[in-house]
């Protein structure tokens, strides 16, 4: 029996549905919750910007695309299936295409209030792109964060000509839309996600013409301690890497996409050594034609919802923020759960381990049963998270952008792709103006201030931002997590509409 | 560039990198006094980095608050014309409109007194609205225009005043003690690094920080934070072309300046997102959003601009406000520790009334008349005690 | 909401090819579609700056415009420069189109319905409200 209903008479008046439980975010960490949850007697709702469940790990072919073997394109997709199989007997409610933008928490006096007495009001736009008119608030006595990662990207001369895409966007199209940017595609920047990204270039038709690491390539594969830890077979990589030599992948360690070249999109790129630090070496330069570049330095977490709250952060070992979660992956805000890369990237197994300890931690704490001996499975999953979080790190590390990348930069180099805002108007920001924090570039530059709100060049101006300037000889300044509220853009009309807190007159 | 002579003696250290330190900094340097300046975090980093930038007398009824408008408007306009075209300075207007006949009274009585106190004010009858503000909801009763109101982007026009005073800037470092003499008064202050600052005086530009700062100094003064928060539109054309509110707001001003609420106050910027201000409210810090406060904004700005219903909000961001007990700024030297002056408190103004302030503040370092009646600014006026010693 | 990129590379080559591909002999790699053996209803008809053009069911418009080889659809407000899709998960706002009219829409997140009439976004997009 649910602890609460849907709509249960105790819930303020209104249009708001009520659950015990609402988690944002349906990929593995969210989904995985959601079940633990579900299958413990709680009511829950499932919140995502995408029509259908996964995330974007296992972002799938529309239905109407009339995909027979999505799993071609997928690793592990007999766990998710499993997973979407429980889900859909477990009672749970899914609501597909609501954007959240904002979690607000109510009065601890709220009637039917939840877990540490809190309450929450989930407040979504709904459509593909949350352009619709209609906008859904939903109440949870907890909430469960799964709002995953988003690539990290490391600006270069070049790279907001069209064909110029995210790696992990262009795994996205395929995955999702069945298409590829280009014929030839050059695959570039850094982490394990690289790979699986060529793979299914190559996969899919494409050429790879040059695979450029700008760490030492697959280095950590060497360490047989990191390959003991690893919960993958990383061993394979190896294997993947002859065969997309076979295809004619040409692999480029310890290179870097410093250039791309055209003029209405791109033609060809330039591809450079780097030294230890990421500068690259002169001379070392060589073109490589190409239809379109699928670049990224890895992932970061994404924690808007989490730090409007105030949701406590930590540095990764590669320089992002992540929430800070307990054994419990409750946040720091009392109510507040979060699971997945959020809490730091570490892959989809993580993050299923993780949204299950979570979704278990939620139905023990609504309905009051002790956790003082955890069962047999709870300390199978701490065991397997442990594990996994080192094997993240050992990869973030490996991963962690050199510090000397900011040289393959003009200063006519676009870093704010939004306000097209160039590295050279960054720099006197930082040089004349005393600017030392990614906030003070904003508000000096308008670097971040455009529609994506510094959600793609936000790591890199932080670092162009702590590179030293005026005021520099001081200890470095103090860092706190952008705050980023709404989530996702909100019409004006749609905020005038929000119901009214009787409790503000 | 400023010179960088970290264990050097200043004539005075500003505590405070945001609008008013730099204000402050701008004017003792051109005094010729040697500035240091010290903030425990970025430029600009408090409240400045959170504001709007309006430069408005139109909010403000006769008395000692439109006085300093009123000066910092004339030393606006005075600065060099590059470090206004920097600050993006924009003599747009304000336009105050009213709904109905009985607020466009009330309004007018109001345009009156400030006339009177050298505003410049101009009605605006209903039908003529459209001549201004092309976008704005029809069925207004009228309008006042004010052409002197202006707008700056207040973390740039920071930033540049900070740099054409040539002030030692040293950003990240806070202060932990005021260094006094024997006699009590100042000497400099010790920051979290160890380093020590010589100075003889020192200013608390520290914003809605100014009373901590204060009670770190050993004196008193009652700086409380107001939360306000401001929607950010997608970018625009320019549909907005003045700074618009609601009459409302001025017949709140106008009645009981304490009871500001919820107005919004539209306005465009030169980069194209509109900007939808302002609520007030008493929270401490909290910076955790309101849904409130954004349907209070939205259908505010929506219903003095009925075509931004369909725009998109991209961001909502909070700031707080310092300000005193009775919305007067604290202007001037502390009694209780002499070297130390105070500039804070100025709640939602002071990117406005930062010249003046810093004007004033430059006077009373050397010693020279203030020019305007400061007793209304006096930083011990919440101590009655020290008042008949002073006054 | 959830961006969960795969992080962890776990390829297992054999078990993830699709059989056909698990024939060396055969020369062509497969296209996307083949490859998860999609069988696609009807195509969905629209027109994107006058041209006609269609997409398959469920497809975004991103996707559909990649499909038949066009890679910007906006131009930036400051620069007048070309942009189409980059992050592919509606995240960077680079690919806004119009649709239909309407301004700043994700390409990488809309479909295409049928009739659609899209339109390269200039600028904001929003040039309809222009008072001028």
């Amino acid at each position: 029996m649910p602890l609460s209903t849907p709509n249960d008479p105790g819930a303020p008046a209104g249009r708001t549905e009520s659950y015990d439980l609402v988690v944002v975010g349906a990929g593995p960490a969210g989904l995985a919750g959601a079940v633990a949850a579900a299958e413990r007697g709680l009511s829950v709702a499932l919140l995502d910007g995408d029509a259908q469940l996964g995330g974007q790990f296992y972002r799938h072919p529309a239905p109407g695309l009339g995909a027979a073997a999505p799993e071609a394109l997928h690793h592990g997709w007999a766990a998710f299936d499993a997973l979407r199989r429980r889900w859909e007997g477990s009672g749970g409610v899914h609501l597909p295409q609501h954007h959240v933008w904002t979690v607000a928490g109510e009065r601890a006096a709220t009637p039917g209030a939840g877990a540490d007495g809190a309450s929450w009001v989930v407040h979504a736009v709904t459509g593909p792109d949350g352009d619709d008119e209609r906008s859904v608030a939903v109440r949870g006595r907890a909430v469960l964060l799964a709002t995953g990662a988003a690539e990290r990207h490391l600006p270069f001369p070049g790279w907001t000509l069209p064909g110029v895409i995210g790696a992990g966007g262009a795994q996205a199209m395929l995955k999702s839309g069945l298409v590829l940017p280009g014929g030839r595609v050059v695959v570039a920047g850094s982490g394990p996600l690289l790979l699986a990204v060529a793979s299914s270039m190559v996969t899919a038709g494409a050429r790879v013409p040059a695979l450029v690491e700008a760490s030492g390539y697959l280095g950590y594969a060497r360490r047989p301690d990191v390959l003991a830890t690893g919960p993958g077979k990383l061993v394979e990589a190896a294997g993947l890497v002859t065969r997309l030599l076979g295809r004619g992948a040409r692999p480029y360690p310890r290179h870097a996409v410093v250039r791309a070249h055209g003029t209405e999109r791109v033609e060809a790129v330039t591809v450079a050594r780097l030294d230890g630090d990421w500068r690259p070496v002169p001379g070392t330069e060589r073109r490589v034609p190409c239809d379109a570049v699928a670049v990224g330095h890895g992932l970061v977490p994404r924690i808007d919802l989490a730090t409007a709250l105030g949701c406590e952060t930590r540095r990764t070992v590669d320089g992002a923020v992540a929430l800070v979660v307990d054994p419990a992956q409750r946040t720091s805000v009392p109510g507040l759960w979060s699971a997945g890369e959020t809490a730091g990237v570490g892959g989809a197994l993580l993050a299923m381990t993780e949204g299950e300890l979570a979704g278990t931690a939620v139905a023990a704490r609504l309905r009051g049963v002790s956790v003082a001996r955890p069962s047999a499975r709870t300390r199978s999953l701490l065991r397997t998270r442990a594990r996994l979080r080192a094997f993240a790190d050992l990869m973030a590390a490996a991963h962690r952008p050199g510090d000397g990348w900011p040289a393959w930069l003009d200063d006519d180099t676009e870093v704010c792709r939004c306000e097209e805002v160039t590295a050279g108007r960054i720099g006197e920001a930082v040089e004349d103006l005393g600017a030392g924090d990614a906030r003070t570039v904003k508000l000096l530059t308008r670097a971040g201030m455009g529609w994506c709100q510094g959600r793609v060049c936000g790591p890199a101006v932080a670092c162009l931002a702590t590179r030293g300037g005026r005021g520099a000889e001081q200890r470095p300044l103090p860092a706190s997590p952008e705050r980023r509220s709404p989530a996702v853009p909100v019409r004006l009309s749609t905020l005038a509409a929000l119901d009214p807190d009787p409790g503000e007159d | 560039m400023p010179t960088r002579h970290p264990t050097a003696a200043s004539d005075v250290i500003v505590v405070g990198a945001g609008m008013i330190g730099a204000a402050c900094a701008y004017y003792a340097s051109r005094a010729g006094l040697s500035v240091t300046v010290l903030d425990r975090g970025p430029v600009a980093g408090g409240t400045t980095g959170a504001g709007e930038g309006n430069l408005l007398v139109s909010d403000k009824e006769p008395g000692p608050e439109l006085d300093l408008a009123l000066l910092s408007h004339r030393l606006w306009l005075e600065l060099a014309p590059a470090l206004r075209a920097e600050a993006e300075f924009e003599p747009k207007g304000g336009l105050v409109v009213a709904s109905d006949e009985t607020r466009l009274d009330a309004l007018r009585r109001f345009a009156k007194a400030q006339g009177d106190a050298g505003v410049v004010t101009v009605e605006i009858p209903g039908d003529r609205l459209h001549d201004l503000e092309p976008r704005l909801a029809e069925g207004l009763a009228g309008a006042f225009h004010y052409p002197q109101d202006a707008q700056v982007q207040p973390a740039l026009a920071a930033s540049h005043l900070l740099r054409a005073a040539g002030a030692r800037l040293r950003l990240g470092e806070e202060v932990t003690a005021l260094l006094t003499g024997p006699d009590g008064a100042v000497r400099g202050v010790r920051t979290a690094n160890g380093s020590r600052l010589h100075a003889p005086r020192v200013v608390n530009a520290a914003g809605t920080w100014g009373g901590a700062f204060a009670r770190l100094a050993g004196t008193e003064l009652p700086v409380l934070p107001r939360r306000g928060f401001v929607l950010v539109t997608e970018p625009l054309p320019r549909l907005v072309r003045h700074k618009v509110y609601a009459a409302d707001y001025v017949a709140d001003v106008a009645s009981d300046s304490a009871a500001l609420q919820t107005s919004a106050v539209v306005e465009g910027t030169p980069a194209g997102p509109v900007l939808i201000g302002a609520t007030r409210e008493r929270v401490g810090f909290d910076r955790t959003p309101s849904t409130e406060a954004l349907r209070r904004l939205a259908l505010g700005a929506a219903r003095l601009f009925p075509v931004l219903a369909g725009v998109r909000v991209m961001r909502a961001y909070a700031g707080f406000r310092p300000y005193l007990p009775d919305h007067l700024p604290a202007i001037g030297p502390d009694p209780r520790v002499p070297g130390l002056l105070h500039a804070c408190g100025h709640e939602g103004a002071g990117i406005g009334l930062a010249p003046a302030t810093g004007l004033l503040v430059s006077r009373f370092l050397t010693g020279t008349a203030p020019g305007l009646d400061i007793r209304p600014f006096r930083p011990e006026r919440f101590s009655p005690e020290l008042l008949g010693e002073t006054a | 909401m959830t961006r969960n990129i795969p992080y962890t590379v776990r390829l297992q080559p054999g078990e993830n090819m699709p059989r056909r591909l698990g024939r060396s002999t055969d020369p062509r790699p497969p296209a996307p579609l083949s490859l998860v053996d999609a069988r696609p209803g009807p195509p969905v008809e629209f027109t994107f700056d006058g041209r006609a053009l269609t997409a398959l069911p469920g497809q975004s418009l991103a996707a559909a415009l990649w499909a038949a080889g066009i890679t910007s659809w906006r131009t930036t407000r400051g620069g007048g420069r070309p942009r189409g899709a980059f992050c592919g998960i509606g995240q960077c706002f680079d690919c806004l189109i119009t649709v239909n009219g309407r301004p700043n829409r994700r390409a990488c997140l809309v479909p295409a319905a049928p009739g659609d009439v899209v339109t390269t976004q200039e600028g904001h997009g929003r040039a309809a409200l222009d008072p001028q």
